[in-house]
């Protein structure tokens, strides 16, 4: 009997057994699906709200370019020019679009319909052209940001109006039937540098200051990370100051990023005053913060070239440093150069130093050198995350879309040139 | 000259002294009867020659770009005429700016006293005779060491070591960049701290309960005296950091045993980089993210059932930096669960366990070292991460356990400390470096105590 009652408690306890074994597979499954959702949710997030900033809204108009309605009368005097009323141009050709306009305040919400750098594109536009002065041509000049958020609201039929008043949407709906409002692509996103203006901002300045960061952190991270591995692989005696370099070096790759940005902050600006918010200050914090990857990474290509290589070249007579650059390092470059790639993909996305290094400060120009201030990616949208404005929330999204993509593509070809050009031994 | 026209000048001798030397070798050789009668081949004495005319010089060029700037403004400071003589730090610092801006041109000359004018052409001219005086030094120098590497240049030299010998130094001084940078790290916020130490007791700083960093910018303002308790700090960075763990550590150790103990292949090659993707992510976007999509969506969510959510909660940064950390905790966790011998599983698997109790009873207490030492990685990581918490986490410093509330964090206060200009000796931004001290010895101490506990309690299998 009492056998029987075993196999009842046996087989009971097994079925919890199994239960639990179910469950602890679904546990399983779960974190998995919310780490791949986590990441699904990430990018549908930031695509929704960001995939509208790459068209902008823009208004057809008549522009009569008036010489005396801007105030000049010699196209090749700068003073002039820089003098001149250029936003009176698009003002008089919306006015005389809605000619029933007529008190002050309604004049005012119908000139608010325009971006404020309007007239300076016609600016462009004319100086290009200069024989377009005194006559009329139809040009789709850049709304408001205001304007371009309900505009592209309102066509996903979900207007948000914000701060427009109920006349300036039926203006704009008296453009829409019109045909004379509609999204175009939204080229200064990519053509122009920061803006307190959403629709006049753009990414180039930063773009540019992040590539002028990377190009200085790579030209000082990559040959002293890969001579510095070169020396601890090959040529360091086993000794306590070896252990220190190493012990140096693991501990540097914990260290939080803002650290690396109060050495900057403390070393090069204020002891060897360097320049604040420029990319050679910026390139240096990186490039310390860089290294270790560097220098690991590059460790572990040189240790997979095998011993018999390093031997071989030593029995033909090689000296070691020849053996090193003739032999190994060609071996260890492709390995060397994806752990560039990561590091400076590391680097490209990184933030919180380089906010403690001035680069985080307002600049519209484009930088022209290493030593002009300038902004990187990372920091610019964190500036645009902060603004209060809306319109720079799609903005932001697609700035953030755009540095996604340099990422992505840096982390495919590192991918691709381990893949192709590493050898198995 | 610029010091980049210097380097370029540099690089031309260099490689000048490279074909020359190269070329006598070879001229020498050939009387003997071709270069296998030199000791080294033709490019080590070309090289020799270009090390000797670079170096040096290359090194006198970098410690005048340090210091020339330092001589020149103490040179004119001290020869500044009495009456102009600064009573402080601060006024010299005032009264040195405005020399430079006079003698750059940024400020007119009119309508300057005339003791400033004298000081600002004293700097112009004293520049002028540094730049001229560096670029005669490094070209004798170049010339110099290019005439020591031909005066030794003979068949029988041993160029080959010589230069091994320089580039093995070259070498370690690379290897040393590491050690520096500790240093710098060590120093700079030492140093500042200190400093900051002076005006603050370090008591008050480390177990004061207010933080307020306003200073009075007059004597007689109110309730700007600036209090620099820095537990409201702590907690709240604590309470971040243990969101953040709360979130990743199940999420992160369960995809990792998943991965490695249930998953087949395909799976496999296709979720792990899927999640990897997450740690590749900049913090700046998990930061939008966390302020503009969790916190509101927290708030309404709140709303909805009656709690009040701030709208920089905890919560919502704690959140999404828990998500960032996933990848850190399942790839650090992946690597030792696979490191454990399958030869225990088949042993547990064989005594009738289930996958599951082999998994809990035998492969995790094997990999317990490794995975406590990634869980503490990963909180130094949480502690030290910025981005997030500045764009998420509130500005006030509150005393709060409640993750529903805004708390502020240490790295939040040193960003908002240190952005934007700032006058480098108030104690307001002394303390950001406080609080970078205070970073630095946690993350390092967690580290090697991380380090201590995979050394130690590994077990050694095999």
């Amino acid at each position: 009997m009492s056998d029987s009652k075993t196999l009842i408690k046996i087989q009971h306890s097994l079925t919890q057994r199994n239960r639990a074994e179910a469950r602890f597979h679904w546990y399983g499954r779960i974190a998995i699906l919310i780490g791949l959702m986590a990441v699904a949710l990430l990018f549908i997030d930031i695509v929704g709200k960001g995939h509208g900033a790459f068209r902008a809204t823009y208004i057809n108009l008549d522009i009569r370019y008036d010489a005396d309605l801007i105030g000049i009368d010699n196209l090749s005097d700068t003073e002039q020019l820089s003098a001149g009323n250029w936003q009176a141009l698009p003002k008089t050709a919306l006015r005389e679009r809605f000619p029933d306009v007529s008190s002050r305040r309604d004049k005012r919400r119908l000139n608010n319909l325009l971006s404020n750098g309007a007239g300076f594109d016609l600016k462009d536009r004319l100086l290009a052209s200069p024989r377009l002065l005194g006559k009329t041509e139809s040009v789709w000049v850049l709304a408001d940001d205001d304007i371009d958020t309900y505009y592209k609201s309102w066509l996903d039929g979900n207007a948000y109006e914000a701060r427009l008043t109920g006349q300036q949407i039926q203006w704009i709906g008296e453009l829409h039937e019109q045909g004379s409002i509609k999204l175009k692509f939204n080229s200064n996103l990519f053509n122009r540098g920061d803006s307190r203006e959403p629709e006049q901002a753009g990414i180039r300045g930063a773009a540019v200051g992040s590539f002028l960061t990377l190009v200085m952190t790579l030209m000082l991270s990559f040959p002293i990370g890969v001579c510095a591995a070169i020396y601890l692989e090959e040529f360091a005696p086993k000794n306590r100051w070896t252990d220190f370099i190493e012990v140096n070096i693991n501990n540097l790759a914990a260290v939080p990023s803002i650290i690396f940005g109060l050495l900057g902050l403390a070393i090069f600006i204020n002891f060897f005053h360097v320049p604040r918010s420029v990319p050679i200050v910026g390139g240096l914090v990186l490039t310390l913060m860089t290294l270790p990857t560097i220098i690991i990474t590059s460790r572990a290509a040189i240790k997979s070239v095998p011993p018999s290589i390093r031997e071989a070249a030593l029995g033909v007579g090689a000296s070691r440093y020849q053996m090193v650059l003739h032999h190994v390092l060609p071996l260890a470059l492709p390995g060397m150069l994806t752990g560039a790639i990561i590091g400076m993909a590391q680097a490209l996305g990184e933030t919180a130093p380089l906010l403690m290094i001035g680069m985080v400060a307002f600049i519209v120009d484009i930088p022209n050198g290493f030593s002009d201030p300038a902004t990187v990616l990372p920091v610019q949208i964190f500036l645009w995350a902060d603004s209060p404005e809306r319109a720079f929330v799609e903005k932001t999204s697609a700035a953030i879309m755009v540095l996604l993509s340099f990422l992505i593509a840096m982390n495919t070809t590192a991918v691709w040139l381990r893949r192709r050009l590493e050898r198995r031994w | 000259m610029q010091a980049t026209h210097l380097l370029s000048l540099l690089i031309v001798l260099g490689s000048f002294s490279f074909y020359v030397s190269r070329g006598r070798s070879l001229a020498l050789a050939n009387p003997l009867g071709g270069i296998r009668n030199l000791h080294s081949l033709p490019s080590y004495y070309g090289l020799h020659a270009a090390l000797w005319c670079t170096l040096p010089a290359t090194f006198l060029l970098a410690i005048w770009l340090i210091f020339d700037e330092i001589v020149i403004n103490a040179m004119v400071m001290t020869d500044l005429s009495p009456e102009l003589i600064p009573s402080g730090n601060a006024s010299y610092n005032l009264i040195l700016n405005k020399v430079a801006n006079i003698a750059n041109g940024i400020l007119p000359r009119e309508s300057q006293p005339s003791g400033l004018l004298d000081a600002a052409d004293n700097m112009l001219s004293l520049n002028v005779v540094s730049q001229w005086s560096i670029t005669l030094l490094i070209i004798t120098l170049a010339m110099f060491g290019l005439a020591w590497s031909s005066h030794k240049l003979k068949p029988d030299f041993r160029a080959r070591p010589a230069v091994e010998r320089v580039m093995q130094n070259l070498l370690l001084a690379c290897a040393c960049v590491a050690i520096f940078t500790t240093l710098g790290i060590v120093f700079s916020v030492l140093f500042e701290s200190i400093q900051f130490f002076r005006s603050v007791p370090i008591y008050d700083f480390v177990f004061g309960l207010e933080w307020s960093p306003q200073t009075a910018i007059r004597e007689d303002q109110v309730g700007s005296s600036g209090s620099f308790g820095a537990i409201p700090l702590f907690v709240g960075t604590l309470l971040v950091s243990a969101v953040a763990m709360f979130i990743a550590v199940p999420i992160g150790l369960m995809s990792a045993i998943y991965l490695a103990e249930y998953a087949d292949s395909k799976v496999r090659t296709y979720a792990k980089p899927a999640l990897e993707v997450l740690a590749g992510i900049p913090t700046v976007v998990y930061g939008f993210f966390a302020a503009l999509t969790v916190a509101p969506f927290l708030r309404d969510l709140g709303a909805s059932v009656g709690l009040t959510i701030s709208s920089e909660s905890a919560l919502a940064a704690g959140g999404v930096m828990g998500i960032m950390i996933i990848p850190f905790i399942s790839s650090l966790a992946d690597d030792v669960i696979t490191a454990v011998p399958q030869s225990m599983r088949d042993g547990s698997l064989a005594m009738g366990a289930t996958q599951s109790e082999t998994i809990r009873k035998v492969v995790i207490p094997a990999a317990l070292p490794g995975i406590v030492g990634g869980i503490m990685l990963a909180i130094s990581r949480a502690i030290g991460e910025t981005m997030i918490v500045v764009m998420a986490a509130g500005m006030a410093a509150k005393l709060t356990a409640n993750p529903l509330e805004s708390v502020t964090t240490v790295t939040v206060q040193i960003v908002t400390l240190l952005t934007g200009d700032q006058e480098f000796d108030s104690p307001k931004t002394l303390a950001a470096f406080a609080l970078g001290l205070m970073l630095f010895t946690v993350t390092l101490l967690l580290n090697i105590f991380a380090l201590h506990i995979v050394k130690k309690y590994r077990e050694q299998y095999e």
